[in-house]
């Protein structure tokens, strides 16, 4: 029959094409444009605009070259971001793993599980700015937090939390962390669930208990997707910006060490519309996101 | 030795007590956490600003209406403008990524051609590709073709999702087998119709979620939106909310801006109220398989 004969491969390109067209305008082209940008001096000053010219790799040197006091700038600002993500993420695994094993355990046997999954996931879903906002009016001077303090008497003066290193950090870290520990916890839930029943049963038979079940037959098999959450949070983590751009007004207080890479991109693109050095900034994020999501993909296509 | 074993049973029983107290002490420590935050923007947001200089308080009062009608009456935050605009934007992203991702992975699902592993691969590879490290040349575009304050430059770059393409992807390879799309062409179905009226149907569920999850994703959107939207008739509510903190803060009526962040994660937080059961299966059903 003739009708053997038809090809459908047309409606293929077609029913992908839209993806595809929306992908090179309003993602490849910025792209490239983001990585040209990075080689030219352009950048408003006031009124006047300045370039675009060619320079090489200038804006790369002068992201490297330290300021007066001796400070690369784009390497503080890298080492805040893994500071900041490292602080709220370490727990998070950690808290994650622990909550995926007691949400799993037939032998615990957790009741109320719905509910706990609901609250533990909710703040993955609130708006970062709206919450960063809320935990700067709770910790201020006037707010709540240092008004219970005070009414305890554990502090005569209120404690300045955005005046410290130490607070601001930690305030950052308790968002994100409150933010994604719920999240990965769903996550590596559906990993355990996903291994062989019989496994576990083996083992007890075995005799095992269930520290020596946890390390010899839970942690082995769930490396896979404990490694694509811990890279695709790192990856995430690069991309700080909500959260602490608010809690601090962008500013990044004190002395800018809570001040993230993204952040950092963003003064360029705000006022003075610097496309040279904020290109500069977002290749070498991309090069590192890059790395990042080579593993990723690696360990991802290692499974199949 | 019968007695021993029964002995050795009690206490294993025992420990298993003292563990299960352990575990929901832990579990409760962490709800508390989680809702400590939130509890308290209810409190405040129910009380006047002089209430809320005079100190701590753990229960609520009764000025929700009073600080509601403040905050939504507000001269300079004008939250019910930036609240539709917020909602036109997510609602009209989320139905677009929705169903452009459908069509994208029923396009490599349903269809064999020569570019189809080439077309996955790639679309699989720029997934973890965050889009910050576009932003300069697409604000730089924007700007040049005089772009900022349209939001249509915001809604469309919607149509590429790769995450909800690979979510849609999965979840077809689970329910759509290929004699439902074959049986609708021996009936002389077209191929855009068989996907409108056959395929996209039995998709619903998991078009659901990503409708759910694209439009809480483009609500909260706070980065690209506040470099584009300049104007103040056109700023969302991420923009008015970090707006709120970089204003004069010792002034404003205290009442009123935990009002503002209230609503700015009420209809989040509605949503999630009601259909948390299905947003939380979401979350792994899309995520590769252990």
């Amino acid at each position: 029959m003739k009708k053997k004969g038809v090809s459908y491969a047309k409606w293929g390109y077609i029913f992908i094409l839209p993806f595809f067209l929306a992908y090179l305008v309003f993602a490849f082209v910025p792209q490239v444009m983001t990585i040209y940008n990075s080689f030219f001096m352009n950048y408003r000053e006031g009124l006047t605009q300045v370039g675009p010219k060619f320079i090489g790799f200038q804006n790369y040197v002068a992201l490297f070259t330290p300021d007066a006091n001796g400070t690369i700038d784009i390497l503080k600002y890298a080492g805040n971001t893994m500071v900041l993500w490292l602080l709220g993420a370490v727990p998070q695994i950690l808290i994650a793993l622990l909550l995926a094993i007691f949400f799993t355990s037939y032998r615990l046997n957790i009741k109320g599980q719905q509910f706990f999954k609901t609250v533990i996931y909710m703040p993955n879903l609130i708006m970062a700015s709206a919450f960063s906002m809320l935990f700067f009016t709770l910790f201020s001077n006037v707010g709540p937090v240092n008004q219970f303090i005070q009414a305890m008497g554990w502090s005569d003066v209120p404690i300045d939390f955005f005046a410290r290193t130490v607070t601001v950090r930690g305030l950052i870290s308790l968002m994100n962390f409150l933010m994604w520990f719920g999240n990965t916890t769903i996550l590596l839930m559906a990993g355990i669930m996903g291994i062989d029943q019989s496994l576990f049963e083996a083992a007890n038979i075995d005799g095992a208990n269930s520290v020596q079940t946890f390390f010899k037959v839970t942690l082995p098999l769930l490396t896979p997707i404990l490694v694509y959450t811990v890279i695709t949070a790192m990856i995430g983590g690069l991309q700080m910006f909500d959260v602490p751009q608010v809690l601090t007004n962008g500013a990044g207080t004190p002395d800018r060490t809570s001040t993230t890479l993204v952040m950092f991109l963003n003064n360029y693109l705000g006022g003075s519309k610097n496309y040279g050095m904020a290109g500069a900034i977002s290749v070498i994020i991309f090069i590192i996101t890059g790395i990042l999501s080579l593993i990723v993909y690696r360990s991802l296509t290692k499974k199949d | 030795m019968n007695k021993s074993n029964s002995a050795d049973s009690r206490r294993a029983k025992a420990q298993l007590t003292v563990l299960r107290v352990i575990v929901y002490v832990i579990l409760i420590f962490l709800a508390a956490l989680c809702l400590f935050s939130f509890y308290m923007l209810f409190v405040n947001a129910s009380r006047t600003n002089a209430q809320i200089q005079t100190g701590f308080s753990a229960l609520p009062r009764g000025h929700l209406i009073e600080n509601l009608k403040n905050a939504w009456t507000d001269a300079s935050i004008n939250i019910p403008k930036g609240m539709l605009n917020s909602f036109f934007i997510a609602a009209t992203t989320a139905v677009l990524t929705t169903y452009f991702s459908a069509l994208t992975a029923y396009g490599i699902h349903a269809y064999d051609f020569k570019l189809k592993n080439a077309a996955f691969t790639f679309i699989m590879a720029i997934m973890v590709i965050p889009t910050q490290v576009s932003a300069s040349g697409f604000i730089q575009l924007c700007y040049k073709f005089g772009l900022q304050n349209k939001f249509w430059v915001l809604i469309l770059p919607g149509v590429a999702a790769p995450v909800v393409f690979f979510y849609m992807k999965q979840y077809m390879e689970s329910v759509l087998p290929m004699e439902v799309i074959e049986a609708a062409r021996v009936d002389g179905c077209g191929e855009f119709r068989t996907f409108n009226t056959i395929v996209l149907p039995m998709l619903k569920p998991a078009m659901a979620v990503q409708l759910i999850f694209s439009f809480v994703q483009s609500w909260n959107n706070y980065f690209l939106p506040s470099l584009l939207l300049t104007k103040a008739e056109k700023k969302t509510v991420p923009i008015m909310i970090a707006q709120l903190r970089s204003a004069d803060y010792s002034k404003f009526d205290m009442g009123k801006v935990y009002m503002f962040i209230l609503l700015a994660i009420l209809p989040v937080l509605i949503v999630y109220i009601i259909l948390s059961k299905s947003i939380i299966k979401g979350v792994t059903a899309g995520s590769v398989k252990g």
